[in-house]
């Protein structure tokens, strides 16, 4: 296990940031840790990276116990804190020079890293560049290669693609997935995309609980709602309410049928059924046996997004 | 901050930590326009001092300058330390540096020493009038060696007071002000002497910064002297690392 948070809690004065969560990551698992703004994933982070203790509650990092042994922690992780801050007036090289001597690299191991995160970052052109004068993207690639720097078994990024433009931030997760294959990544965001693109589990977490952990499939499945399943079908029926619409009802496990209205003799229908259930073989056959000829037949079950909404909003 | 005997080596081994953040803050003062404003404003109006002033008297002597410069540091003290902290706090970088592999402790040491150094820096030049005044006439020199270290341990006691204040605030302003109060308040106990009652008199006297740079300044190297300055020094920088460590309450 690279990382094991156990029952922590943090106060802010009486404001609970984080209130008793627990999880464990494994080594090389990409975790997303989604939520909305405030929802506590920055102070989690804060606190694994021994930035400020917790009130109570546990954290280890690699076996080392945060409080007994921060400054070990400290060497296995590599962060990037939110909104990415950096020393605008050093040059690139400098920045990393600095903070690889302070992870106590040093010559000719130092050197061998500088340029080794200068070419995975893809910041060699601006290496000679002060740091304000960058852009956005440049900068968030130089953060990324400053967490990188001693080659940590833990990476830490809080938001790492915050206020980058769309072809940044597809830079950006590209780099932090090649960069994550060989670590253990716990990369924070309130946006779903993002851990759709980069994530092998999501924790979602809301007001300082976890609501949800698990694999993106397994939280679809898990907090699926009712399904919809769309149908189009033909059928030479005066009308569609007394002729199709008790038939369709009278399927198992039905909830709702509504009725999309007809073009000629094309009627359709959205239907909604129980959790977790699949009628439409049920549809087919009795689509057959009153003789209508069924043109679309899909099911659509609850998105990402609709789960993260049900599980942030109260 | 736990202090323990048995990590003195480590501590010792910690030293390099000291020396990557006091010469990167070292080269940021050099980077800037800082260091370079720093001396020339430092030189200019010493010199100022020490021209206008030397042919009135017509004494060899470099007293009028170790009376002017402690005055010149309770300003340019203050605007070389108020950044040290409180840039990194308004940036966020102290979020960085303070999850680094090292402690609180090497983190204000290193850039204590950075800023003392700069002072060096800035009072170096001013050896030219030293040189000067020995090349005209008959120079005592011990008060001058006597001077020059006197400004150099005020100048340390001013650096760390300077550091504390910018670990106070986030703003650099507040940290200029606030480190100038400080150091105008120790620079004034032994001036107010008169209104004191007597009974309190010699311990007033004896926090006044002045007083004991005079003594040093005198060309007499007193233990009391160098025991007032160390202590200040170092419970400064104490304090500056409990302020440090705030963000863990």
């Amino acid at each position: 296990m690279a990382i094991a948070v156990r029952n922590l809690t943090k106060f802010y004065g009486l404001e609970k940031a984080v209130n008793e969560i627990s999880f464990d990551v494994k080594t090389g698992e990409i975790l997303g840790f989604l939520g909305p703004n405030g929802a506590g994933k920055t102070t989690t982070m804060k606190i694994i990276t021994c930035y400020m203790p917790p009130s109570s509650g546990a954290v280890e990092v690699e076996g080392f116990d945060i409080a007994e042994h921060a400054l070990d922690v400290r060497k296995k992780i590599g962060y990037l804190p939110e909104m990415n801050p950096l020393y605008l007036d050093m040059n690139v090289i400098e920045y990393l020079d600095y903070s690889a001597r302070l992870h106590g690299l040093k010559n000719p191991l130092l050197r061998g890293r500088i340029k080794e995160m200068i070419e995975v970052c893809g910041i060699a052109e601006v290496r000679h560049k002060d740091i304000g004068e960058l852009s956005k993207g440049y900068r968030q690639r130089v953060g990324l290669a400053q967490a990188m720097i001693h080659d940590p078994e833990v990476l830490i990024l809080d938001e790492p693609t915050s206020g980058l433009d769309p072809n940044q931030i597809v830079e950006i997760r590209n780099l932090i997935k090649r960069l994550g294959r060989a670590k253990t990544v716990i990369l924070s965001t309130h946006i779903l995309s993002e851990v759709q693109a980069t994530c092998d589990r999501v924790i979602i977490i809301n007001e300082g609980s976890i609501v949800a952990d698990g694999t993106l499939d397994q939280l679809q499945r898990d907090f699926r709602g009712s399904e919809k399943i769309s149908i189009e079908l033909h059928a030479d029926v005066p009308n569609a309410m007394t002729d199709i619409y008790p038939k369709l009802k009278a399927l198992p496990q039905i909830e709702t049928v509504e009725y999309g209205g007809q073009e000629g003799s094309l009627h359709k229908f959205a239907i909604h059924t129980t959790k977790g259930s699949d009628i439409r073989a049920d549809i087919f056959r009795c689509a057959v046996s009153e003789n209508w000829v069924l043109l679309e037949i899909s099911r659509k079950s609850t998105s990402l997004e609709e789960v993260f909404h049900k599980l942030t909003t109260n | 901050m736990k202090f323990d005997i048995k990590q003195i080596p480590e501590y010792f081994s910690k030293l390099s930590n000291v020396g990557t953040i006091f010469k990167k803050e070292l080269r940021s003062y050099f980077n800037s326009a800082v260091a370079y404003v720093v001396i020339v404003v430092f030189l200019a109006i010493v010199g100022w001092i020490y021209t206008s002033s030397m042919f009135l008297i017509n004494i060899a002597s470099l007293r009028l300058m170790f009376e002017w410069i402690p005055l010149v540091f309770l300003f340019v003290i203050p605007a070389i330390t108020m950044r040290l902290l409180a840039e990194e706090k308004k940036a966020g970088t102290i979020e960085l540096l303070t999850t680094k592999p090292l402690h609180d402790w090497e983190v204000v040491l290193g850039k204590f020493l950075a800023a003392w150094a700069l002072v060096g820096f800035a009072l170096l030049p001013t050896l030219i009038y030293y040189i000067t005044v020995s090349s005209i006439g008959e120079l005592d020199h011990g008060p001058v060696i006597g001077g020059y270290i006197g400004l150099l341990l005020m100048a340390g006691v001013y650096v760390s007071i300077g550091l504390l204040a910018s670990s106070l605030t986030e703003n650099q302003i507040v940290a200029f002000i606030v480190g100038l109060i400080m150091m105008f308040t120790f620079f004034m106990f032994d001036k107010v002497l008169i209104f004191v009652p007597e009974f309190m008199t010699s311990v007033i006297e004896y926090l006044g910064i002045d007083y004991h740079f005079s003594n040093i300044a005198r060309g007499v190297i007193d233990t009391r002297d160098i025991v007032y300055f160390s202590t200040l020094l170092g419970f400064m920088l104490y304090l500056s690392v409990i302020s440090l460590e705030r963000r863990k309450w």
